[in-house]
């Protein structure tokens, strides 16, 4: 059986997945500076223990509304790439899953193309679906690919 | 990665290749002055340190290039052979071979194939060839080295017995190369003794230290005491390390500040202390003496001197001056460009320098010094200068400006011109500068560095550049300034001043249209909102007239703006991060840093925010035009008038020179009186005539009225005007235009459009008979002729009338070709009043003029304090009693002659 581990997260109602060797940490981000005329997805700026990481908006990379209040329990995922850091903002952390990739299937033909490109395929867990996030596809500028194509 | 190098000769090659720098500047020193022993030692002592070692190592085609150019070195030593340029080129040569080999060692760890009997055999054939010239000349040198001349030689030095019976055992065996001596050729062991003979460092002798250390300063040479090599990676990452042991530094402080008492005060400035003194110590072991990356250019500059047969002298000056090392990599390829530059266009060949009187060997002079944070680094030649007409003419072909915008450009623009891309000024593409790189890119590579360049040119004079880079990247003094809920860092080295504006302040925001301006000091700034630049404002930045706002004023190249922004902070060091490369697109920002209280800040790109002042480039452009002229007057010859300001008859400003006027007066209107010939006034008890600029109705009846009175011999008239407003000192453009009389065109003055008014015109108009009244005194019987040279319209039309009125007659000549013709219809002229515009051509016309029996020429100048021409002092234009004067003493000297 070829599994693998997967860090399960929330944003907005859908439930990702993402290969545990992807993620660096997870971390509370606080203090965002937020950048004018930056991308819409850029979420801001934030120092991470004397590192500065650039915060992505999860909900606004996959085209969900902004949360309506802040709860104060947002939380990121922090990925490194290229020795930059970047953190992708999400609602909720879940458990981590020990999956069979073999069991993975192929993302559906009429799933929206945002959410394609940044879908790997979908798990079928017994309640509910999974799909995993490949995180450098997502936090590459649209139509670049610079950092999937380093990683 | 392949073989790791052995650390022998890794220590051998970083070794060499300091030492082969030393030579490249040694040796160009010893050119110029070949009586210097010292410098002489030291090439020596350094090839021979090469050699040496290279026979340590076992690399025989090195060891052979260092010992055929030792043998070279070493007969200017004892002074056999004299030192010639192509003497010096030869064993620069070998050096590049050396370094070729070098090159190909740290790649592949091993010398190349091949060998270098070319160069080795030139080096010897040199060393022949002097020495038999030196043998024919009757002259004993100290230590002859003990050789048969002979002129050629086949090559059986490798074999001695085939040398001998072909019977050509010239040289002697020398069992340390196991062959023969070339003639000239000295054997191993002679210069082993040799070289044990020359003064080398002390330590061969075994000197005292102290002693060595004394005799390595006074040669100049950078200090060798106690040092280690130390992989830059290593204070890279230590650096790295400080940069956030200060910010945790500041965070710690940050946090301190809010308790009123704590027992972690003590010891955390403790820290604090010890922080500050490794962060300094840290960016000492990044500096380095900015000679480093000088080392290579004495060697350019000899190099060009050869190719383009000119000479040039390098005169450097604040070696020591020390930069980081990250900065002092970024600027060296922009210097050697502007070095080689100012090589190939700066200073002309000796041919043209004689000609303009200069001494043949010109001069580049390369300056470095400190200057609050940043390095000043100035490379000056004193050559042609910078062909401003070229220039302008060039930028115009290749679109770089529209005719139109060149031909209003100052000289200092146009100058500037130079750093636009795809800018090349060489007429002719020498294989020096002109390839493809301008100083454009030099530019790029300065401001890319947080740097600025900026150049000033005199014709026939010279040309400088000056490069203020900040002395490091990796901290940088930043304004921290506030706008709405962001906070941004500025880089320090673009903000000149900080201004409050808003009602209760002596500064206001105006408007022009819709553009923000303040006035500062006399000249308009304009405005951008900082929100407005980063999009931040909600209703699209409604501009308000009543605003209080701090204004930071900002330099970026030549353009000068003010920043609006809510709120300043503090000036803080901050440690520069670079910026993500998801935020790289966004040009407003250079990067990003963490402040003491934690947060992250971006930085302000300086360059970027500039850029995105699109709808403001008119406002700057004339800013910017102004400005350059201000400055462009220190260096270029241009025609100041200071005028006189003065509005009658409508709002805008109308001029005229001042130095025409004789006095201004506000005199009480009742007083005024009317006669048939017009409005007079009893004037220092005389009556004097009275015309007002916008008309005799305008003229007032009560109260006062300004007056600018204009004198002429024994008689005055009054030019009534509404009121007075500025006098301004300008370069005169004007556009001449025939819209109505008494105007002799427009100007843009302090950056509005003002019509210059023709004196001559209201003078008539105030009393026909004035003219000839003026005149009266020194009538003459026959009015003699003055021929007026000027290629000035402006100039012409208002000397012609004063000439006239003061009862010559007048014949105006555009320029000296239109006053040869002039001449050569046979007319005579009593005396010429020239411009001294063309200084070359006036001994010719001066000849022209003395061949038709016409009276002297008079030069004319535009500028104030009249420099001297060939024909004696210039007389100013703008001073109508000199020049009277200048033309009633030439024309009675005439007379009396005649």
């Amino acid at each position: 059986m070829n599994e693998r581990e997967y860090v399960t997260f929330k944003i907005g109602t859908q439930v990702f997945g993402a290969s545990v060797s992807e993620i660096h940490d997870v971390f509370r981000p606080s203090n965002t500076t937020t950048v004018p005329l930056s991308a819409p997805e850029i979420a801001g700026v934030l120092n991470l223990r004397g590192r500065i990481v650039t915060a992505f908006d999860g909900r606004a990379l996959l085209g969900l509304p902004p949360k309506e209040k802040d709860d104060g329990r947002t939380l990121a995922i922090g990925v490194e790439r290229d020795g930059e850091s970047f953190g992708l903002i999400i609602d909720e952390i879940g458990e981590v899953l020990r999956l069979d990739a073999d069991s993975l299937e192929q993302n559906p033909v009429n799933l929206d193309p945002v959410w394609a490109s940044v879908s790997r395929g979908v798990h079928r867990l017994d309640n509910r679906l999974l799909v995993i996030m490949d995180i450098d596809r997502m936090l590459s500028p649209p139509g670049g690919d610079e950092i999937a194509a380093a990683a | 990665m392949g073989v790791k190098m052995d650390d022998l000769l890794r220590e051998f090659l970083t070794e060499t290749a300091d030492s082969l720098e030393v030579i490249d500047t040694e040796l160009v020193r010893f050119e110029s002055d070949p009586d210097d022993k010292d410098t002489l030692n030291n090439i020596f002592r350094l090839v021979h340190t090469i050699k040496g070692t290279c026979g340590f190592l076992g690399l025989p085609r090195l060891e052979a290039v260092a010992h055929a150019g030792e043998t070279l070195l070493g007969l200017f030593r004892d002074g056999t052979l004299k030192v010639t340029p192509e003497a010096v080129t030869l064993v620069l040569d070998s050096i590049d071979r050396i370094k070729a080999l070098l090159n190909h060692l740290s790649n592949e760890q091993v010398e190349p194939e091949g060998n270098d009997r070319d160069i080795i055999s030139r080096l010897e054939a040199h060393a022949e060839g002097g020495l038999n010239a030196a043998a024919a000349a009757p002259r004993a040198p100290a230590a002859p080295p003990p050789v048969a001349p002979v002129s050629s030689e086949p090559d059986f030095s490798e074999d001695p017995e085939l040398a001998q019976a072909a019977g050509v055992t010239t040289g002697r065996w020398d069992p340390d190369q196991q062959r023969y001596l070339r003639p000239g050729e000295v054997s191993m062991a002679e210069l082993e003794a040799a070289f044990l003979a020359t003064e080398g460092p002390a330590e061969i002798k075994n000197a005292k230290p102290a002693e060595a250390e004394e005799a390595e300063g006074k040669k100049g040479a950078i200090s060798t005491n106690a040092t280690i090599r130390v992989n830059v990676d290593v204070l890279e990452n230590l650096m790295t390390m400080v940069s956030e042991l200060v910010l945790t530094r500041n965070q710690l402080m940050q946090m301190l500040r809010t308790v009123a008492d704590s027992e972690f005060k003590a010891p955390l400035q403790r820290l604090s202390g010890i922080t500050g003194e490794l962060q300094e110590c840290v960016m000492k072991t990044r500096m380095q003496p900015i000679g480093s990356a000088w080392k290579k250019l004495p060697r350019i500059v000899r190099d060009a001197c050869q190719d383009l047969h000119k000479k040039i002298e390098l005169v450097m000056d604040g070696e020591a001056t020390e930069l980081d090392r990250q900065v002092l990599d970024l600027i060296k390829d922009p210097l050697t460009h502007m070095i080689r530059n100012s090589c190939d266009h700066g200073v002309e060949s000796p041919e043209d320098r004689i000609a303009a009187g200069k001494p043949e060997t010109g001069t580049i002079k390369l300056r470095a010094y400190h200057e609050g944070g940043h390095i000043i680094i100035e490379v000056s030649d004193d050559g042609q200068g910078l062909k401003t007409e070229r220039i302008r003419q060039k930028a115009v072909e290749k679109g770089i400006v529209d005719p139109l915008e060149a031909h209003v450009m100052t000289d200092a623009q146009v100058h500037r011109l130079v750093f636009a891309p795809g800018f090349s000024t060489a007429a002719q593409v020498t294989n020096m500068s002109g390839r493809g790189v301008g100083m454009d890119v030099v530019k790029t590579n300065v401001e890319l560095i947080g740097g600025t360049i900026d150049l000033r040119s005199r014709r026939g004079e010279g040309t400088t550049f000056s490069i203020k880079i900040p002395l490091t990247l990796a901290i940088i003094s930043a304004l921290i300034i506030g706008v709405g809920e962001h906070r941004f860092a500025l880089p320090q080295l673009s903000v000149l001043e900080l201004v409050r504006a808003g009602p209760q302040c002596e500064q206001k925001i105006e408007f022009i249209k819709n553009t923000r301006v303040l006035r500062l000091r006399n000249r308009l700034l304009p405005l951008v909102s900082l929100e407005g630049i980063l999009g931040l404002s909600m209703d699209g930045s409604e501009p308000r007239a009543d605003e209080l706002a701090y204004i930071v004023v900002m330099q970026v190249g030549d353009t000068r703006f003010g920043l609006i922004v809510d709120q300043v902070f503090d000036t803080e060091e901050i440690v520069v991060k670079p910026l993500s490369k998801r935020l790289g697109s966004v040009a407003q920002y250079s990067g990003a840093t963490i402040l003491g209280d934690g947060a992250v800040i971006m930085i302000l790109d300086p360059g970027g925010v500039a850029k995105s002042i699109s709808n403001l480039e008119t406002t700057m452009r004339r800013v910017n035009q102004e400005e350059a002229s201000r400055s462009s007057n220190d260096y270029v010859a241009g025609e100041k008038t200071t005028l006189l300001l003065f509005s009658a008859g409508g709002e805008e400003p109308r001029a005229c020179p001042l130095n025409l006027v004789t006095r201004l007066e506000d005199l009480d209107a009742s007083t005024f009186e009317m006669t048939q010939r017009g409005p007079v006034v009893q004037y220092r008890g005389r009556l004097m005539p009275l015309v007002h600029a916008a008309g005799t109705h305008a003229l007032r009846s009560e109260g006062r009225q300004s007056i600018l009175v204009f004198s002429q011999g024994e008689s005055v008239i009054g030019l009534a005007v509404d009121a007075i407003l500025d006098i301004v000192e300008d370069n005169l453009t004007i556009q001449l235009s025939d819209m109505s009389q008494g105007v002799l065109g427009t100007a843009v003055l302090k950056g509005k459009s003002t019509e210059i008014i023709d004196i001559s015109y209201y003078l008539t108009q105030a009393d026909q008979g004035w003219a000839e009244a003026a005149a009266q005194g020194e009538r003459k019987a026959k009015r003699q002729r003055i021929l007026l040279v000027d290629s000035h319209p402006f100039f012409r039309n208002m000397l012609a009338p004063l000439v006239n009125a003061a009862g010559y007659d007048v014949v105006v000549a555009e320029s000296l070709e239109d006053a040869q013709t002039k001449l050569a219809r046979g007319n005579v002229f009593d005396a010429v009043l020239a411009d001294t515009d063309h200084p070359s051509k006036m001994d010719q016309f001066q000849a022209i003029v003395a061949q038709g029996g016409n009276g002297p020429v008079i030069p004319l100048s535009s500028r104030s304090e009249a420099p001297s021409t060939v024909l004696g002092p210039a007389v100013p234009k703008s001073d109508r009693y000199a020049l009277l004067a200048a033309l009633d003493s030439a024309l009675r000297s005439r007379g009396e002659a005649a």
